[in-house]
């Protein structure tokens, strides 16, 4: 059914209302990251001796990795199950990846104190520390997913290399590199392919073992030692309702059909999954019997709340019914919420259920922190906006008026 | 995505293997933890301890940071409100009602406990902290990168950070006087405290000591020893003649803070097995699915 779709570089105007917003909104973040760097990061956060971590490491970092989960369960399904009908959402997914890793470093670079070392990691090494290895796996990861993105690339220039000017004399060998580039790529594919997925395993769970050693400080509504295990099941079970979600704000924002009919069945595998993270977040809950926290009425206890009944249940149960599968608006709501969820759940297992033991006052970011995490997410959403224009990443029916194809070109200089 | 001839296919996935075990070869390079039978510890007597707080002045002295002159130190208004070490104040002291004569309150020094078992050292991304042969656990200025992690890790949040400074902020806590005990020095605290509420040496010889008063003076402590095994031992040890939760000390587990954490780590990456077979599951899932693809 899809053999007719073909990914193709989006033909509309850049700016548009919402991109001027979101434009000064990335430029209210920059102005107080300029702060930070000039005058250190006590002076834009609200961070202290007694939180030394809050929203940038919560939603720029772990939020960020974990919603970033779309390309590898994509590329899972799409290319390792090989269930070609998924390859329509392969792109748009990876694109999202590795702009989100993308700027998961780059947060993680304004974070730390010393932005100028953060090289250290590849070359000082600590197997025990769990940062270490979320550090050196998202490092190696962000480089397997640029890689993977490299023949849209060539794809996009294959063809169509015309450098202007004196540089004219260069197309020819550009586009010579660019085929070779492009052979030597589909034979060693597979390889970043499954590297991706497994670097992905790795890390997403390690970020769950980042606060394990805060255990002492932890609340117990959260602290357990399967937060691997759970970070893993969230980050598996966000990844296709992101590809949802994001499918059809760009169908919106670009005027074209949704998919509905695989996204529906993107969808109908959603509750399975968060089907299996529910079984495990409550089955640790009663093993642990922390349930007993849920008893007193305290931001603990109504975050938590939230993350599993707005962020696990009533998507499930939207997700198992065949109407919701159908619409698409329904479709958008159900995945919104556990898209949501999961931030909801970093955003606990990094700030809420961190109680140290002489805080003064409870952490709550600053405006400062507050804008320079909204102008990073206002960035990225631009970035895509920018690269679907330039690049084939979203598929439209072949026989709209589309961009001639790859090969269509290759033909014509032949 | 086209899948390459099937020996394509497994010398590329070979290397790939082959590339990942290679690293694994160097992985074990990690921070100097040392747990030497002559480690060094201190033992703090709560009940023996006046509040003077000449140790917190002889700290900064011998740390080079700012103080006020030693006579302000005197002055008791510091002790309304709890204080904790920070960047400016290796080590602190605070105090708390003595519920059965008031004239005498507790006093309770606070610095970094020398762990045993650290988590700042397990958790440092870099290998920053280290566990020394003495028993100080100290940071290396050269490999942080100011991640904060050794904070959130710390059980007895200790570890400090120079929040408003751009370039080079710096983790600080307290050091065991490491130059001095090099040097065959006492710890500045522990030799300018003026009732020897400090007792340094071998960590074995002070908890030794510790008992001891136990024995000796039962109707004068609390009948524990803090840190002898709180998150799996620590360095500095606590005598105390009330409860140590109302003198706000942490309650910790036996368990070394890093142990549960440690556990997964090296479950995951025992020798890389784990994930390499992992990539050799999907390889394989990969090549079924294809063949059966085609087959059809
Ligand atoms: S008290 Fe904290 S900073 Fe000191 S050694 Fe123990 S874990 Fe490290
Ligand atoms: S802040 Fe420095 S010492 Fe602390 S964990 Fe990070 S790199 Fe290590
Ligand atoms: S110098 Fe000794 S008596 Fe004075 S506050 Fe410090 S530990 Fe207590």
């Amino acid at each position: 059914m899809d053999d007719h779709m073909k990914a193709t570089p989006m033909k509309t105007k850049f700016i548009t209302p919402g991109v001027i917003v979101l434009i000064l909104l990335a430029l209210n973040g920059l102005v107080f990251l300029a702060g930070r760097f000039i005058f250190g990061i006590g002076s834009v956060t609200n961070l202290n001796d007694q939180y030394p971590w809050g929203l940038w490491i919560a939603v720029d970092v772990a939020a960020g990795v974990a919603l970033a989960a779309g390309g590898f369960t994509t590329a899972a399904l799409g290319h390792v199950m090989h269930q070609e009908q998924y390859h329509v959402v392969i792109r748009p997914a990876l694109l999202t990846a590795m702009l989100g890793y993308t700027f998961v470093a780059i947060g993680v670079f304004v974070d730390i104190g010393r932005w100028y070392f953060i090289w250290h990691p590849l070359v000082m090494w600590n197997g025990s520390s769990a940062l270490f290895e979320v550090g050196i796996c998202v490092m190696i990861y962000v480089t397997v997913l640029y890689i993977e993105f490299l023949p849209v690339v060539t794809e996009r220039f294959i063809g169509r290399v015309y450098l202007p000017g004196l540089l004219r004399q260069l197309n020819a060998p550009v586009d010579r590199l660019l085929r070779a580039l492009d052979r030597g790529l589909s034979k060693t594919m597979f390889v970043f392919i499954i590297a991706g997925v497994v670097l992905s395993t790795l890390h997403q769970s390690s970020l769950g073992t980042l606060m394990v050693i805060a255990g002492a400080k932890m609340h117990p509504l959260w602290f357990t030692p399967i937060l691997p295990l759970l970070f893993l099941l969230s980050a598996i079970s966000v990844g296709l309702p992101m590809v949802i979600f994001e499918s059809i704000i760009a169908a919106r924002s670009f005027k074209l059909k949704p998919e509905t009919e695989v996204l529906g069945r993107l969808g109908g595998m959603v509750a399975p999954i968060l089907g299996v993270y529910l079984a495990f977040k409550l089955g640790d809950m009663f093993i642990r019997e922390t349930f007993v926290y849920l008893a007193e009425f305290n931001t603990a206890s109504v975050m938590w709340t939230i993350e599993v009944v707005v962020g696990i249940v009533i998507p499930l149960r939207m997700f198992l019914s065949r109407t919701v599968l159908k619409s698409p608006a329904l479709l958008f709501v159900a995945s919104t919420l556990v898209v949501l969820g999961v931030a909801v759940s970093r955003i606990n297992n990094f700030i809420v259920a961190y109680q140290p033991p002489y805080a003064l006052h409870p952490y709550l970011p600053s405006f400062g922190e507050i804008s320079v995490t909204v102008g990073f997410i206002s960035l990225l959403t631009l970035m895509y906006r920018a690269c679907v224009m330039i690049f084939p990443v979203i598929s439209v029916p072949e026989d709209r008026p589309a961009l001639h194809s790859k090969y269509a070109i290759r033909t014509e200089k032949s | 995505m086209k899948l390459p001839s099937r020996r394509a296919f497994l010398k590329t996935a070979a290397v790939a293997g082959g590339a990942v075990a290679g690293l694994s070869a160097t992985a074990k390079a990690g921070p100097k933890n040392v747990l030497s039978p002559d480690r060094k510890g201190v033992l703090v007597d709560t009940t023996v301890c006046i509040g003077c707080r000449t140790c917190e002045f002889a700290c900064r002295t011998a740390h080079g940071l700012a103080t006020p002159p030693l006579e302000s130190y005197g002055d008791k208004s510091v002790f309304s409100a709890m204080r904790r070490p920070d960047t400016g104040a290796l080590t602190v002291v605070n105090q708390y009602p003595n519920a059965t004569k008031s004239e005498l309150p507790y006093f309770v020094k606070v610095q970094c406990m020398h762990c045993d078992h650290p988590a700042c050292v397990s958790a440092c991304i870099v290998g920053a902290f280290s566990k020394q042969e003495n028993g100080s656990v100290i940071w290396d200025t050269d490999r942080c990168i100011g991640c904060r992690y050794c904070m959130t890790a710390c059980p007895f949040q200790i570890p400090s950070f120079e929040y408003n400074k751009a370039i080079n902020p710096e983790i600080r806590k307290c050091d065991f006087c490491i130059t001095r005990t090099r040097a065959n020095a006492l710890p500045a605290c522990v030799e300018t405290c003026p009732v020897e509420a400090l007792t340094y040496g071998p960590r074995e010889e002070v908890l030794r000591i510790a008992k001891q008063r136990l024995v000796t003076y039962p109707e004068r402590y609390v009948n524990r020893i803090y840190g002898e095994y709180e998150a799996g031992g620590t360095g500095w040890m606590y005598l105390a003649g009330r409860e140590f939760a109302d003198l706000k000390f942490p309650k910790l587990g036996q368990n070394p803070a890093p142990g549960v954490s440690e556990a997964i780590q090296h479950g995951i990456f025992a020798y890389f097995v784990p994930p390499v077979a992992l990539y050799a599951i999907l390889g394989a899932i990969m090549w079924m699915t294809k063949n059966r693809k085609e087959g059809v």
